[in-house]
């Protein structure tokens, strides 16, 4: 079965849209979002909405601290994140904000964990933005792949039986077999707010047959995206940043 | 994991195990067959048990990264890879034959044999680079051949590839691979640069030239560690009839540092194609080997050395082309040449260790037998190849960078698409003929090139007169 994987949409319908016709031209069966469906941009309701239908339909979702941040004000944020977040809470209703809440912190499906952040302790929604980061996650679990975002940046990470970290910064579309032979992270980019230097649309797919992960990049209309973050009166930055990717 | 199923007659995922033709340190290789598959195969287990080394699982598992994405006649087809879960194995194909090791014992070859060797290696490696593959265990038992003479490389245990992680980076503190084939900058732990090979392959055109492993034999850290500052002997101090051309190419490929070697495999390739071609420098010459102040310099200067960053596999192949560039002396116009040097010029200028083929082709008539001397009893294909670098002189090229080569054929477009594939190119230069009755009689040259190539094709037309073609139409009505 050909799984897609989502992280960290963001609110970001444009994007989102376009990660969701390209997983289905790839022939993806069953959808997995891997946090933070809202905060920054402007379509948290379309985001959630669409997040709730796939859920419906036999999808996965796991709550990110944007997610959280809905329900628990007490969240700690920068400010830019935090204006988004006040601002998407009101846009929300009731039942979006229920289904925020209600995510699971992560959720394991055979041999396979998904998580939004450090898979060693959740709730602390601390990144893996390194090999100690990831050894720590990976460590905490006996899943085989974790499957992981909160960076907005793709990575890969593997530990060998021998406890042997390697790291890797994936090329885009080129598949790459996860052998059973250790444990592996799987870092996947954002969807609607990539960090990395392209402003392209980031997601995953996950064959659990050939046991091969692709990540894909999506172009998008950047512009619309950004154009509704400035018209909705949220922090200039948040549009500015979509435009370069970081 | 339990004890190893693998024994003859038993099968695994459909392949029937047959005999164990051979036990390694780090793997066993069985015969094995399925009904679906005409050809022989070869399935590879790896030594995983309590006390093996670690090494053997790690490579193996790079192997079963990187044979499924590898194609083309000089990689071992793969047909199925098992996993450490259940059984692992790797099932290539099987590649009759001997490796290279076996010919140990003939060694010193003969220049021309060793040249024409090295040059189907070179051109393996070049295919395998362009596949975003560095091999980094290039030697004689890492070598076999097709029926047809193909060079097939085996064994990327300890290979890394652009695209995939590179599994074998945190495992070892100390470099590994085979020690008298091993880059010097393998020692400083670099594994990206995939001039690494060519400098391996230079060990080995050595080695089989001379009859002498230019590093010795040293398997001790320390002693690896004296090729980051001391060069080899030259091979002219060993055997005095020691060809210029090969010394040139060898202690090219040997050179300390890798940007001082060959850009590509597929130039190191041309040059052992075309002996006659390479440009000769100090090297070629030398009996001595550097002077013990060069070497102290090396040696205790390495601090101040900043490692090059290097471009990956992909960026350092498409850096460093062979454009072939088809000048048609004796018919096209001065103005098409004009243009044609043009546009070399343009593409020679953005990429530095771009070089470039001009290819002219002498024509032989079908039925008519030619005579190499003209009416004045000039030889012609010597006249043409002073006109070739006669066109080539206005470039200013360095004379490692161009190459002159008159094709005796009758078919040129045949010729050219023949000489493009032999020798690697990357970029087909040709002008459009215009208004000619050749043309219009044997159909387009650059047409059929440009259709049929392998690579990229650049049709250069100087500029026609706009005004013909409407009068053209104009008559017409």
């Amino acid at each position: 079965m050909l799984l897609a994987l989502f992280s960290d949409i963001h609110g970001n319908r444009p994007a989102f849209a376009a990660c969701l016709e390209a997983a289905r031209a790839r022939g993806a069966e069953r959808f997995i979002c891997l946090g933070d469906i809202v905060g920054y941009g402007a379509d948290p309701e379309w985001s959630v909405e669409t997040v709730m239908e796939l859920v419906a339909q036999g999808g996965l979702a796991v709550r990110g601290n944007h997610d959280n941040a809905i329900g628990s004000p007490s969240e700690s944020m920068n400010a830019d994140a935090q204006a988004a977040i006040d601002w998407t809470r009101a846009r929300l209703s009731a039942a979006h904000r229920q289904f925020l809440a209600e995510l699971p912190m992560s959720v394991e499906d055979e041999d396979r964990l998904y998580v939004h952040s450090d898979a060693s302790s959740p709730t602390r929604w601390r990144y893996v933005q390194s090999a100690p980061d990831a050894a720590r996650s990976m460590i905490a679990t006996t899943a085989q792949v974790t499957f992981c975002g909160h960076i907005h940046r793709p990575a890969l990470y593997s530990l060998s039986a021998t406890a042997k970290m390697t790291s890797f910064i994936p090329t885009s579309n080129a598949p790459v077999q996860l052998l059973r032979g250790r444990q592996w992270l799987v870092v996947a980019g954002s969807v609607g707010q990539p960090r990395d230097g392209d402003p392209a649309a980031s997601f995953l797919t996950f064959d659990t047959r050939t046991r091969e992960v692709t990540y894909c990049r999506v172009p998008y209309d950047v512009e619309t995206a950004a154009r509704r973050i400035r018209d909705n009166g949220l922090p200039p930055w948040l549009a500015q940043r979509l435009i370069l990717g970081r | 994991m339990a004890k190893s199923p693998v024994h003859p007659g038993a099968v695994i995922d459909g392949f029937i195990v047959g005999e164990c033709v051979h036990a390694g340190g780090m793997a066993t290789l069985w015969s094995v067959t399925r009904p679906d598959i005409d050809r022989p195969l070869l399935m590879k287990i790896p030594r995983v048990a309590e006390g093996e080394d670690p090494a053997a699982i790690v490579s193996f598992e790079m192997e079963q990264l990187i044979l499924p994405k590898l194609s083309g006649p000089h990689v071992p087809a793969c047909f199925g890879i098992g996993d450490f879960a259940h059984q692992a194995y790797v099932v290539i194909e099987r590649i009759s034959g001997e490796t290279l090791y076996k010919r140990l014992p003939e060694l010193p070859l003969s220049y021309e044999e060793a040249r024409a060797l090295v040059a189907g290696i070179a051109t393996a490696l070049a295919d395998l680079h362009k596949q975003h593959v560095i091999h980094h265990d290039i030697k004689p038992s890492s070598i076999m051949f097709r029926p047809s003479g193909e060079v097939v490389l085996i064994d990327y245990g300890l290979s890394c590839h652009k695209h995939l992680p590179d599994l074998l980076q945190e495992e070892f503190r100390l470099p590994y691979g085979t020690a008298p084939y091993m880059a010097p900058e393998r020692l400083t732990g670099m594994r990206n640069d995939p001039r690494s090979d060519l400098f391996s392959l230079g060990v080995l055109l050595y080695f089989f030239t001379t009859g002498v492993r230019p590093f010795g034999e040293t398997e001790t850290l320390r002693g690896m560690q004296r090729r980051l500052w001391r060069d080899p002997h030259p091979p002219r101090q060993l055997k005095a009839d020691y060809p210029l051309w090969l010394q040139e190419i060898v202690l090219r490929c040997l050179e300390i540092e890798p940007k001082a070697r060959y850009p590509t495999a597929a130039q190191l390739a041309f040059d052992l194609s075309h002996p006659d071609q390479v440009k000769l420098t100090a090297r070629a010459e030398k009996v001595n080997r550097d002077s013990i102040t060069t070497v102290w310099r090396r040696r205790f200067n390495r601090g101040m050395i900043q490692p090059e960053s290097v471009a990956d596999v992909a960026a350092q192949i498409a850096s460093s082309p062979i454009v072939a560039i088809a000048v048609d002396i004796s018919e096209a116009t001065e103005e098409l040449n004009a243009a044609l040097r043009v546009t070399a010029a343009r593409i020679l200028a953005t990429l530095p260790a771009a070089r470039l083929a001009c290819v002219n082709v002498l024509k032989l008539g079908r039925i008519t037998i030619d005579r190499t001397l003209d009416e004045q009893g000039k030889n012609k294909h010597v006249d043409r190849l002073v006109q070739l670098q006669h066109w080539a002189s206005p470039l200013k090229l360095d004379a490692s960078r161009l190459t002159v080569h008159v094709l005796e054929a009758v078919d040129p477009a045949s010729a050219i698409l023949e000489f493009a594939k032999a020798n690697q190119v990357d970029h087909i230069i040709i002008g459009a003929r215009q208004d000619s009755v050749l043309r219009t009689l044997l159909g387009s040259v650059s047409a059929k090139i440009a259709s049929e190539a392998n690579c990229t094709v650049t049709v250069v037309r100087p500029p026609r007169p706009a005004a013909r073609g409407v009068e053209g139409r104009a008559v017409i009505k």
